[in-house]
């Protein structure tokens, strides 16, 4: 589609615009990156996600599409011809959906409590994550992809977190690696394509933002 | 080409997650078998249908389970092409997701909450529930058609549509006021326009059983919430 205007409106760390981010270079598609900064949020910004005010934000030919698993429906939709995301058969694309909507669910909320808490609470954060990911390696099972033969939605969805894992692992001390080696093969096997790596922040850049994070919020 | 494989669907009578997908398949003339779950006494067949969360709504066809009421109605649309529920037209698809999402987490949850709670919580539940509605007015004013789906009920009116049945109860149970009509014409006209529906309103539970449910529950959740405060 020649002569499309698109640009993401996220954060460098937000896993959520990865996700974006993901599924626009799996099509191929020419995109402009532009970097919100969530404490002076541009007018562009609340003019395009008035309702939530959150990144990311797809912003397609002047039309913008909010909530980042909702976008990468709208990319897969839109660019159907290349590298399709969700499967073709109405049953896959329901799993594809739910183990999408359980990462949603589970993974951001418990990984932030392993870094916003401590003693008690911070360990059965981590018990919890831990756990998730068990559950979500058992769905992966030996398929290279959740995705199966090929990289998919819930691919897509879960890859991003994969770059905070150094910044939970140090905070919550436990490697996660130890704990569910085909996860982390799944996910080194993921960074290998470019659309991923290209997307992805720095792990320690992750972890640095994180430790200013919590200064700010007086987190100990 | 006719779908003509079974069809079950594990429910809870009162659950409106459930009555999504039962309005759905009615809408679309899809033939199936209600099966009544006790969710607080789970059978092993929910356990086996839904290993994840052990929670109804789930959907079996042709003997393979689907879970999470929002999935399933669009596994329903897609597999029974009469009487669509979503767009064609992508932009339009990802607005009424987007529309759904804040049905279920901003408007149904924040009710709910603020029926459950107490003092300053409730307080902000309640807040929370007017800002949500003020969005879901705006929103039903800017289409300006009878049902978010348009002339006909849609996907977004699915999901949202469970206000039009138990919000009132909401309200009285847990002594808050959220849906004045004065303050929010366009969905008030809405809920009437949707039970005005002989599919929408047909089965739904009983008002007083509904009104014992939801204060039962409710005083249940509140005295939970104690007991962790003071553990």
């Amino acid at each position: 589609m020649a002569g499309d205007k698109v640009v993401v409106l996220g954060t460098y760390v937000s896993m959520f615009s990865m996700r974006a981010q993901v599924a626009l270079n799996e099509k191929g598609i020419e995109y402009e990156k532009k970097e919100e900064d969530l404490a002076n949020k541009s007018p562009l910004f609340l003019e395009m996600n008035p309702v939530h005010k959150k990144i990311p934000v797809l912003i397609h030919n002047g039309k913008p599409v909010c909530e980042s698993l909702i976008i990468v429906q709208y990319i897969d939709e839109v660019w159907h011809d290349k590298n399709p995301l969700l499967p073709s058969d109405p049953y896959q694309r329901a799993q594809a959906r739910f183990w999408a909507d359980f990462v949603d669910k589970k993974v951001y909320d418990c990984g932030r409590r392993i870094w916003a808490t401590k003693g008690e609470e911070k360990e059965a954060a981590k018990k919890e994550f831990i756990g998730i990911m068990k559950t979500l390696e058992g769905e992966l099972g030996n398929k290279p992809y959740f995705g199966g033969e090929d990289f998919g939605y819930v691919d897509v969805a879960l890859i991003p977190f994969y770059c905070w894992f150094h910044a939970y692992e140090n905070f919550g001390n436990f490697k996660t690696e130890t704990e569910c080696p085909k996860l982390v093969e799944w996910a080194k096997r993921c960074m290998q394509r470019e659309s991923v790596s290209k997307s992805l922040a720095d792990p320690h850049k992750i972890y640095e933002f994180v430790v200013s994070l919590k200064k700010k919020l007086g987190i100990e | 080409m006719e779908e003509t494989g079974g069809v079950k669907l594990l429910g809870f009578w009162v659950s409106p997650f459930a009555q999504r997908v039962k309005w759905a398949l009615k809408l679309k003339g899809v033939q199936y078998e209600y099966i009544e779950e006790d969710i607080y006494n789970k059978s092993p067949l929910l356990s086996k249908l839904n290993p994840v969360y052990g929670m109804v709504p789930v959907l079996v066809h042709n003997g393979k389970p689907i879970s999470e009421s929002i999935i399933i109605l669009e596994y329903i649309d897609e597999v029974w092409k009469q009487a669509p529920l979503l767009p064609q037209d992508p932009y339009e698809r990802a607005q009424a997701r987007f529309w759904a999402k804040f049905a279920e987490e901003k408007v149904r949850q924040s009710v709910w909450e603020a029926m459950c709670s107490s003092g300053e919580e409730k307080q902000k539940a309640v807040k929370s529930a007017v800002e949500a509605f003020e969005e879901f007015e705006k929103e039903l004013k800017r289409r300006g058609t009878k049902f978010f789906g348009g002339e006909t009920i849609g996907f977004v009116d699915i999901v949202a549509g469970c206000i039009s049945y138990q919000l009132a109860l909401h309200e009285e149970v847990g002594s808050i006021k959220i849906l004045d009509s004065s303050k929010f014409p366009a969905i008030s006209e809405w809920i009437k326009n949707f039970l005005n529906h002989p599919l929408i309103n047909e089965g739904l539970p009983q008002k007083d059983q509904m009104f014992a449910y939801f204060s039962k529950r409710s005083k249940e959740i509140a005295s939970q919430k104690m007991s962790h405060k003071t553990a």
